[in-house]
């Protein structure tokens, strides 16, 4: 019957079958790992998907935590399709989130507050990662190194701000709150979802569009699968670098911004950076597990918006730390990057081919 | 400035670098052979972990030292396997061990030390130091001159270069490409392992879940700036590490600190590595075929 089926489809099935397999085996290690820390991992797997996939309040959380790993993941994914590594999400979302919170220290007509936000957030998390564009296209800097320094730099710099420029006057632990008016309007009240996830999407879709339906979408796509030959055809290939991470920074300074606006209780940053830390990194899982693909990217983001909205539950019913989340997406990126990974494990199985 | 302010400026310059020279000199060996290996920063956290729990599950520091090169070996061969004879995406594994690195070292503090984030050791558990110097500080000098003879100087060296280089006309001859490639991959983990061990159960006495902080992206750096020669390797690691001290040097400057917050010098090690190594442009070349799977025709 799989024979049957057209070489696109067929490919898809695969591909789904891969990352299937690849969440699978992370899973079970994972287990061992919990088994060896003491703690049962049934109750802990159970406690991170059921609630957060079956209940409406579950459903809800598990999307206002999908809505800023989508952004961080076009980050990436964007990368990818041009042939670039970058892991600079992280630090772009910082600066992104930077950008959104100052506002709370500024006195504004009211509706000036979210578009002002968004520009300062989509301009910081631009600037922050056609740095590491500069430095690939003109000096050669291998952006994995490059992202990573920025990534530190504007940790530093967004926790220096924190302490020293925008406290929050009343609470040590955060910085300033963005004012009431500064504030994406919750879509269900009591949750913390709010109208972030629209603009996550809205930005998904764009992204989309620029990808697959624009020029500039075109020569990153063309870079990315054989940048000599693209060359050869008149793309330039440094212009393109640097639309990536311009395109990159974007999204993952979209992405500071809604959780700053978007998230209650705070809506500010909090020590440490803690609200915002991982974020990034968890938008390359998202991307990795959704083939960098904006479609793979939504379903991919629902899985781990699910694991994160999970870990609270988790670590409060099955005593499990959090921490145990981000150790099941390392698990499952190691298995992705084995390739045909179904083709061994049908081999072992029963010798299909 | 005296002697001994100088002696102290070297200690510690050589305190910092050493984490970074053991992981570079794995890593040119790893990159030689032709096998990428962005993971430095989560092997050398995970063996930073496992050195100050076998150090205080044992009260022996040798012990420590030994789990924390265990475990960068076990990690060097799981990657060197996937990369070599799985024919995986290097850099894909490499970022899984990162992200499970950060999540199983946070979570393993809180499981196994029943705190959150930070656990610290007893100075009597540290690697005993020589004349204040660290005998990890002075063996990652003495393993990068061997590196860098191993490397140039032997037939060994010759058959890993050509992986790198040319891995079908290593291939050719009858190199063993998937097996060496697996062993430098296995050198760079055991490398940067023992550079987790130095942090934890040497140098600082405790375990944070922070505490590579960028350092196994700076070893890349430094294998860039070595032009994978690993004696230069001790020149890079050097500078990179010198870094790092004046970062904190710099903090303790009074009318400095009434200027600029403190936490933004913090941003020093990080931004100076990435100037230097945008100055580096066309002086270095790496290995023709790293981070390329080699497949049969």
């Amino acid at each position: 019957m799989f024979e049957m089926l057209d070489g696109r489809l067929r490919e898809y099935l695969t591909g789904f079958a891969e990352v299937v397999i690849a969440i699978v085996a992370g899973m079970v290690i994972g287990g061992l790992v919990m088994v060896i820390g003491g703690y049962n991992p049934v109750d802990a797997y159970y406690q991170l998907f059921v609630p957060s996939l079956t209940t409406k309040y579950g459903v809800e959380m598990t999307l206002s935590f999908a809505t800023p790993i989508i952004l961080t993941a076009l980050t990436f994914a964007v990368g990818v399709r041009a042939g670039l590594f970058n892991i600079g999400a992280e630090g772009q979302m910082y600066m992104g989130a930077l950008g959104a919170v100052i506002f709370g220290a500024i006195t504004l007509p009211s509706i000036l507050y979210l578009p002002l936000e968004f520009i300062a957030a989509a301009v910081l998390g631009m600037i922050w990662g056609v740095i590491a564009g500069i430095l690939k296209a003109y000096r050669g800097v291998n952006e994995v190194v490059s992202t990573i320094m920025l990534n530190w730099i504007a940790y530093w710099i967004v926790e220096s701000m924190r302490v020293y420029v925008i406290p929050n006057p009343v609470d040590a632990s955060k910085t300033v709150s963005v004012p009431p008016a500064g504030r994406l309007p919750l879509l269900v009240e009591g949750t913390e979802l709010s109208a972030a996830l629209i603009i996550s999407i809205l930005v998904l879709a764009f992204t989309y569009f620029l990808l697959w339906k624009m020029a500039v979408g075109y020569e990153i796509r063309a870079v990315g699968y054989n940048p000599l030959a693209s060359r050869y055809a008149g793309i330039n290939v440094r212009r393109v670098a640097l639309y990536s991470f311009i395109i990159g920074g974007f999204t993952a300074g979209i992405a500071g911004f809604c959780e700053v606006a978007g998230r209650p209780p705070s809506y500010a940053i909090t020590t440490g950076l803690s609200n915002l830390m991982g974020l990034g990194f968890d938008g390359l899982t998202v991307s990795l597990i959704g083939y960098n693909h904006p479609i793979g990217i939504l379903l991919a983001s629902i899985f781990i918006g699910a694991m994160k909205a999970g870990s609270r539950n988790m670590q409060i019913y099955a005593r499990v730390p959090l921490e145990m989340v981000q150790t099941v997406q390392g698990l499952i990126i190691i298995a992705l990057s084995i390739p045909g990974l179904l083709r061994i494990i049908s081999r072992r199985i029963g010798g299909v081919r | 400035m005296n002697w001994s302010m100088i002696w102290q400026l070297f200690v510690q310059t050589l305190d910092a670098s050493t984490p970074l020279l053991l992981a570079a000199t794995g890593e040119i060996i790893g990159e030689s052979a032709g096998i990428a290996n962005i993971g430095l920063e989560g092997i050398m956290l995970i063996s930073a972990f496992m050195a100050v729990y076998a150090d205080s599950a044992f009260a022996n520091p040798l012990l420590g030292v030994l789990a924390g090169l265990a475990t960068g070996l076990l990690l060097g061969v799981v990657h060197g396997y996937i990369s070599a004879y799985m024919k995986g995406n290097q850099i894909v594994t490499g970022t899984g061990v990162n992200l499970f690195a950060a999540g199983f070292v946070a979570y393993s503090i809180i499981a196994f030390f029943h705190v959150a984030g930070y656990y610290t050791i007893d100075l009597s558990l540290t690697v005993p130091k020589i004349y204040g110097v660290s005998p990890i500080s002075i063996s990652s000098l003495i393993i990068a001159v061997l590196a860098y003879y191993l490397l140039f100087k032997t037939q060994i060296g010759l058959a890993i270069r050509a992986c790198g280089e040319n891995p079908e006309a290593a291939d050719s001859v009858g190199v063993r490409v998937e097996l060496v490639q697996t062993l430098a991959s296995s050198i760079a983990g055991l490398l940067t392992g023992l550079a987790g061990a130095f942090l934890s159960i040497d140098w600082n006495a405790s375990i944070t879940k922070q505490m590579s902080a960028g350092r196994g992206f700076i070893a890349l750096a430094t294998v860039n700036f070595a032009n994978w020669n690993p004696l230069l390797g001790i020149a890079g690691s050097f500078l990179f590490g010198f870094f790092w001290v004046l970062g904190e040097w710099i903090k303790n400057i009074g009318w400095l600190k009434q200027l600029i917050p403190v936490d933004l010098f913090n941003t020093i090690p990080y931004l100076a590595t990435l100037v230097v190594v945008a100055g580096l442009i066309g002086k270095s070349r790496p290995p023709k075929y790293v981070g390329v799977p080699y497949k049969r025709e």
